[in-house]
């Protein structure tokens, strides 16, 4: 047994610096909170309001445009009407704005620290040890400050998620912009280019097919984090699992466990297939 | 004829590994790495001036600090100490803003590597540095198609550069440098990348542009026919030190040391048989190390 002498427990400690952070920083997060519900508000009633057959229209365009395929759109499609057969289309457009809103705020997070992180490597040396934490902390751990600040619902859920999802965007855009050849950026400064400059001509539409592919990447663990988010309120698909699970449901569970694969499918074709087409000729 | 470039006592010496990764070609990286341990002096001490109006050729082997002199011109590489003159500008004493302004206006650089964008059309490459410069878009394009015209790619405006082959990448390159209408061209290598008939071609394609414009040109090469063809005067640099500079009968005639001597015996004999270069370029290219 470990002797009982040598115990300490932080427990209260933080458990007071989390009550004086809620305290005094109110204003903080009630900002911050408003700020994503709000968001998360317009997708959900947007998504609510469309009709199924539109949305499942503008899926088979956005990946027609996407891809230029025929079938691929057609399967997503299918795919995406067998949600609704289900019973679940409410749900899953639940758990779809919860996606969009944390990838939207992943983005405008995101996109800027990397481009910090490439631009100096001493806030890439302080910045990467923070995403290998958070990258590998289990994910449902990453509930804790979430609920921590900002108790249980929709918010706390979208901060999770964005804790969770946003480290290949950042991570990416950093390696896509390290990537661009020098020459072409010793071209740029040549003919007088500023900073600015280099980074809104070169640095930026060159890195944009890896940055791309980290925002696919993001969406992706944005969906599987928000279904683990259903823990502490995110409802949507995860929740079903959630019920399917305590009840022993196995039918129900796979329903709702098809429904996030679906999800899934869509989401990583469409974004893949636009990340694609921005790939510049090769030369 | 007045001066345009003036370089006095310019050193560059690299002490710091990761100082600068961004303008290094690889063999002057591998150099680097060789001698990790103790400081690399990539420019010693050089001297020069380049009139209006002339093709200042600088000659050398890899590794003989040619393209860091270059880049200490426009200072792509900040120069170690020295001092350097182009047209009015000290360009050693302009700061960040002054820097820009000088780099927009007053020199345009072509590349060995063409440091082309990929992303966009050979028009809107060449426009790069007219919208750099802030240029008005209908100006931006009327004289970028003169300019792809000028280098014999009409037609050609709304390609990538991938569609391209080496050559005519070079000529975008060369057209996006014309285009800026700079007293002064640096050219950096500019046909080393190329096949030696396509090479030929281009060679004979800037004198051509340059019995039409007359302009102050900086060239750079390893290769010393390129030197010859183009050259008003030429120096030869060896291990960052300019060995010798003059118009090419004088280094010929009168080598400053072995080295030179060395460089140029194959084309002593050329000229003294005084015969036509073109039958001895299989021979010459004994001196052609890349």
């Amino acid at each position: 047994m470990f002797p009982e002498t040598l115990e300490f427990h932080v427990e209260d400690y933080i458990n007071d610096f989390i009550d004086w952070l809620v305290t005094n920083g109110s204003i903080v997060f009630g900002t911050i909170s408003s700020v994503i519900l709000s968001l998360l508000l317009a997708v959900h009633n947007l998504l609510n309001v469309t009709p199924w057959w539109v949305i499942v229209g503008i899926v088979i365009f956005g990946a027609w445009l996407a891809t230029k395929k025929i079938t691929l759109p057609i399967v997503l499609g299918v795919l995406l009407t067998i949600i609704g057969v289900f019973g679940l289309w409410a749900l899953a457009m639940e758990t779809l704005a919860l996606v969009i809103t944390a990838v939207v705020f992943s983005i405008a997070i995101g996109i800027p620290l990397g481009v910090l992180m490439a631009q100096f490597d001493r806030f890439a040396t302080v910045l990467k040890p923070l995403l290998d934490a958070m990258q590998t902390m289990p994910s449902f751990v990453h509930l804790i400050p979430a609920m921590m600040l900002f108790g249980l619902g929709k918010v706390p859920a979208v901060l999770a998620t964005m804790i969770y999802a946003i480290p290949p965007v950042i991570r990416l855009t950093n390696l896509g912009i390290r990537q661009v050849p020098k020459q072409v950026q010793e071209a740029a400064i040549a003919y007088g280019a500023t900073n600015k400059q280099l980074l809104k001509e070169v640095r930026l539409p060159l890195a944009l097919p890896t940055i791309l592919a980290g925002v696919n990447q993001t969406t992706m663990m944005a969906l599987a984090m928000v279904v683990i988010a259903s823990m502490i309120g995110a409802r949507g698909l995860g929740q079903e699992v959630l019920l399917a699970i305590n009840r022993v449901d196995v039918g129900k569970g796979f329903e709702a466990g098809i429904s996030i694969v679906i999800l899934a499918i869509v989401i990583d074709r469409i974004t893949q297939g636009i990340a694609k087409r921005w790939q510049p000729p090769k030369s | 004829m007045s001066t345009a470039i003036k370089v006095q006592n310019l050193w560059k010496i690299y002490s710091d590994i990761h100082d600068r990764d961004i303008n290094v070609e690889d063999e002057e990286m591998i150099e680097k790495i060789e001698k990790m341990d103790e400081p690399v002096i990539a420019v010693r001490d050089v001297s020069l001036e380049v009139k209006e109006g002339e093709v200042f050729v600088i000659m050398g082997l890899s590794g003989s600090g040619k393209s860091t002199l270059i880049r200490c011109l426009l200072r792509l590489l900040e120069p170690t100490s020295g001092e350097i003159q182009i047209n009015e500008y000290e360009v050693t004493n302009l700061n960040d803003s002054e820097l820009i302004d000088f780099r927009r206006k007053e020199v345009a650089m072509v590349f060995q590597h063409y440091g082309l964008l990929p992303h966009r059309t050979v028009r809107e490459n060449v426009e790069f540095g007219l919208k750099i410069r802030g240029e008005d878009k209908e100006v931006r394009k009327k004289r970028a198609l003169e300019a792809i015209e000028r280098v014999g790619l009409k037609g050609w405006e709304d390609n990538h550069p991938s569609a391209l082959s080496g050559g005519m990448r070079q000529r975008v390159g060369i057209a996006r440098a014309l285009v800026m209408d700079t007293p002064i061209l640096l050219m950096d290598e500019p046909f080393s990348g190329l096949d030696p008939l396509i090479r030929r071609e281009m060679q004979d394609e800037l004198i051509r542009l340059q019995e039409e414009m007359h302009k102050t040109t900086f060239f750079v090469t390893h290769d010393l026919n390129e030197a010859i063809r183009l050259g008003d005067r030429i120096a030869i640099m060896k291990e960052g030190d300019i060995v010798q500079t003059g118009k090419i009968h004088d280094i010929v005639k009168n080598p400053a040391d072995d080295y030179v001597k060395k460089f140029v015996q194959d084309v002593k004999r050329q000229i003294t048989d005084d015969i036509d270069s073109d039958n001895n370029n299989e021979k010459k290219a004994i001196t052609d190390v890349s």
